[in-house]
């Protein structure tokens, strides 16, 4: 079953230098409990299709629907249905993290007891129990990602999405998120909508990739049948996959030179 | 629900700024400056209006303190929109008006905080004015700052950094300060300056506020002085609650 499905979507910026195509109309669909992992170079849109899909940015064309909630129509049930933790994460380094976790599920409407229960819980299954009375901004690389990650799932959401998760994150730190994503999925099912650089992260954590390039997706497809199409084998990395599908493949030797 | 969740951002920005009580503190005293060394140099002048010249200068001193604080109360939103903040919060339910109403409402309060410092300042000084004028006062500060604090918050919204926020303000606050006759009263002002400080706002509100300090409640400038200042909160405030919707550079 479909949990978010997009036709056309798309998002034309105005500048002084004349309209600017994001994203020039994508078409996507995700399947309830998967990691779906979104790659794309630099400026492919993937951030503006992750806040158009969040609401934070209305599109310019097309259609979709996240959690069976109309985007155009029904924003405030997406944003009910769906947790989103943006690159910067979002948390304010003055204040404690006990009360970031606890303003942001009275923002999700709990009360202030449920919203107390829920912050413990969520320090729990992110180990930030011993974490709660320090300010945000005194966390490692690695706690702020939990916490952030915490606040996002403070209402459950049926789908969550990553903007570049592990980016800055120390290998340890960069498993253990990986660790938390999966068990997230297998545990509560919840629908995973990542981005990445990292081509590894993508081949171990996804389920499922789409390639989007100049604001359209390019390919999709498991991670090995896009090696196998086009990487030419099944053992293909997947970077020289990525750099054929975005044709932005290693300056040949020709071209190349030999000694600055 | 709205209630709800303006009580939420409120209480969450007032703890914002009880943690920082030097600058609390601190916002009061460019008005302090002004009436300790400038409205002594007032009170031998022939100024043209009723009663003394502190009557005269408090009122334009709490309006200069809600002008040039809330103009700038900005700033804090384009530290968090780095932060993230803004968007972690326009994508949970919350009330778009809420994130705006609980912003301002915390500006109104620290700045008739402030305020309060600054007449009792004043009344050691040597103002004396009706308490009920006083009162009037505040209310006019605190409707002041709702409405340029929602500009800033909006303004502060579309743009990216504190370099190009900051020259903006500043090019619209001093004309606003020196055309409302905040200082002395534009009574004195020559006929084409008068003519032109009659298209600013704050003049309503200033002159509004001086009323209410002599006791004059039911006056022209007072009518006045009300309906721009609410007329101002209404478009502000729709202003502002337009922006945190849609905004998404």
């Amino acid at each position: 079953m479909a949990i978010i499905s997009t036709a056309g979507l798309a998002r034309t910026f105005q500048t002084k230098l004349g309209p600017v195509e994001a994203v020039r109309g994508v078409d996507l669909t995700v399947r309830e409990g998967e990691i779906l992992g979104f790659l794309g170079p630099n400026g492919a849109g993937k951030t503006t299709t992750l806040r158009m899909l969040t609401t934070l940015l209305a599109p310019t064309g097309g259609v979709a629907t996240v959690a069976g909630c109309d985007l155009a129509t029904d924003p405030g049930g997406v944003r009910r249905a769906c947790g989103y933790v943006a690159q910067s994460g979002g948390v304010d380094p003055q204040i404690s993290v006990r009360e970031e976790l606890v303003t942001q599920g009275r923002l999700y409407r709990l009360t202030k007891d449920q919203a107390a229960g829920r912050t413990e819980e969520l320090a729990r299954d992110l180990d930030l129990t011993d974490l709660l009375d320090r300010k945000a901004g005194a966390l490692s690389g690695g706690q702020r990602r939990r916490l952030d990650i915490a606040m996002a799932l403070t209402h459950r959401p049926k789908v969550l999405f990553l903007d570049e998760p592990t980016t800055g994150l120390d290998p340890g730190s960069r498993a253990d998120l990986w660790d938390l994503v999966r068990r997230l999925r297998d545990e509560h099912g919840t629908t995973v909508f990542l981005t990445t650089h990292y081509l590894d992260e993508a081949d171990a954590l996804s389920d499922r990739l789409v390639v989007v390039d100049q604001g359209v997706v390019v390919a999709e497809g498991t991670p090995s049948a896009l090696k196998l199409r086009y990487g030419g084998s099944i053992d293909a990395s997947l970077q020289d996959t990525f750099l054929a599908i975005t044709g932005r493949g290693p300056a040949s030797a020709d071209a190349a030179p030999v000694a600055v | 629900m709205l209630l709800h969740d303006t009580a939420l951002i409120y209480g969450r920005y007032l703890r914002q700024s009880l943690r920082s009580r030097f600058a609390l503190l601190f916002g009061v005293l460019m008005p302090l400056l002004y009436l300790v060394f400038f409205g002594p140099l007032l009170t031998g002048l022939p100024l043209g209006e009723r009663g003394s010249s502190w009557q005269l200068l408090v009122p334009g001193l709490l309006l200069q303190l809600g002008l040039f604080g809330a103009s700038f109360a900005g700033f804090s939103v384009i530290i968090e929109n780095g932060q993230g903040v803004v968007e972690r919060m326009r994508v949970t339910p919350v009330s778009r008006l809420a994130l705006l109403l609980g912003r301002v409402l915390r500006d109104a309060t620290v700045f008739v905080f402030q305020a309060v410092l600054l007449v009792l300042a004043a009344v050691v000084m040597g103002l004396r004015a009706p308490l009920a004028g006083v009162l009037i006062g505040f209310a006019f500060v605190a409707l002041l700052t709702v409405s340029l604090g929602s500009l800033s918050y909006a303004l502060a919204m579309r743009v990216r950094t504190p370099g190009e926020f900051g020259p903006l303000i500043n090019a619209v606050s001093m004309p606003s300060m020196l055309l409302s006759g905040l200082m002395l009263p534009m009574t004195l002002a020559p006929g084409w300056l008068d003519v032109l400080s009659h298209f600013m706002p704050f003049r309503y509100l200033v002159d509004a506020v001086r009323d209410a300090y002599v006791g004059s409640y039911t006056s022209t400038a007072m009518l006045y002085g009300v309906l721009v200042a609410v007329g101002l909160v209404a478009l502000s405030v729709t202003v502002g609650t337009r922006v945190f919707r849609t905004s998404g550079a």
